[in-house]
């Protein structure tokens, strides 16, 4: 599976616009509306943009407000939160050089990581590459996103009704996009394959956030050897 | 005040989670295996974040069928399959879905 053109070769700026830029509108579309809800909820105005700069992951932002306001109460949201965001320790190892090499770039990076930044740069060799995907990402969707969430709150009960314009569906869609460059070598594919059954079972018995870390149980069909020595499985 | 414990315990744990790969990457090289593991992981996650959030809905677990949504993926994933945009693939996904619904799917 190929992008029409080629992103490995293409600069680091063509990426971001032709790639990040439509991620970042429709998590821009996607913050308007979690800002709109939370103030249609009636909570104070302060909380969506404090939380969004904060904690930046907007599942665990959703899912933390609507068990809140679902009287589910603050310790069951804290922890569906934390274990929606745990997938970020694996992210953080994958990208772990990309956040730069000086220690305060790697404590400012971390907060930047997220599944779509993570994704572009899974498949790129090139260090000084990966740095510059993963913090002109990373920086784009900061910086849209937070304004997106302050726009919500301040549109508030006048926003119409964004489920209409069928971002749910959007939203899966980009990170497969993403991610299919990375689904090559029967390796990947069979703990991917082995993953989204996992998740799929998950999904039926789990609480929020435990399907998506059930996927890992994949990561068990790794342990068989590979078929011919020194083959890994990536191309 | 219960809107701050909620905002600080999350937003604590979830930059945790997200710097010790970063501050353990500076120092710690993987042998082979987990090397494989840790590029893999990751891919594995991303593919069933996708899975989830197109089978779950707004109740708090079980699957929920949602043809619309469903459809939406199912069109923007194959727009990039055959390569399209990311502009076509966005665009292709949420007007699959917002038309169906637009149609009572």
């Amino acid at each position: 599976m190929r992008s029409s053109y080629d992103s490995s070769v293409a600069t680091v700026g063509a990426v971001l616009w032709r790639q990040v830029a439509p991620i970042c509108l429709a998590y821009a579309l996607v913050g308007i509306s979690f800002g709109a809800i939370t103030v249609s909820a009636g909570i104070p105005g302060w909380v969506a943009p404090a939380m969004s700069a904060a904690v930046f992951a907007g599942s665990a932002q959703f899912a933390a407000i609507g068990i809140v306001m679902g009287g589910g109460g603050l310790v069951a949201a804290i922890l569906a939160g934390l274990v929606i965001n745990a997938r970020m320790l694996a992210y953080g190892i994958a990208v772990a050089d990309a956040t730069g090499r000086h220690r305060w770039h790697r404590f400012f990076g971390a907060h930047l990581i997220t599944d779509v930044n993570t994704a572009l740069v899974l498949g790129v060799s090139d260090p000084c590459r990966r740095r510059r995907l993963f913090w002109g990402a990373g920086g784009l969707i900061f910086v849209c996103w937070n304004m997106a969430v302050l726009a919500g709150v301040m549109l508030g009960d006048h926003l119409g009704d964004v489920h209409a314009l069928g971002l749910d569906a959007v939203l899966p869609t980009i990170l497969l996009a993403l991610v299919a460059d990375a689904l090559h070598g029967a390796r990947v594919r069979a703990a991917v394959g082995a993953g989204a059954l996992a998740s799929l079972v998950g999904l039926a018995v789990l609480p929020p956030g435990w399907p998506v870390l059930a996927s890992l149980l994949g990561c068990v069909v790794l342990v068989w050897p590979c078929r011919r020595p020194g083959w890994q499985g990536q191309p | 005040m219960s809107w701050l414990w909620l905002i600080a315990a999350i937003a604590l744990g979830t930059y945790l989670f997200r710097l010790i790969g970063p501050l353990a990457g500076a120092r710690w090289q993987p042998g082979t295996a987990l090397a494989e593991l840790s590029e893999i992981a990751p891919v594995v996650l991303l593919v069933s974040v996708a899975l989830v959030a197109t089978l779950s809905g707004e109740e708090s677990r079980g699957v929920s069928i949602d043809a619309a949504r469903i459809a939406g993926v199912a069109v923007g994933a194959g727009l990039a399959w055959r390569g399209q945009t990311m502009v076509m693939i966005v665009v292709g996904a949420a007007a699959t879905a917002a038309l169906l619904r637009l149609c009572g799917a």
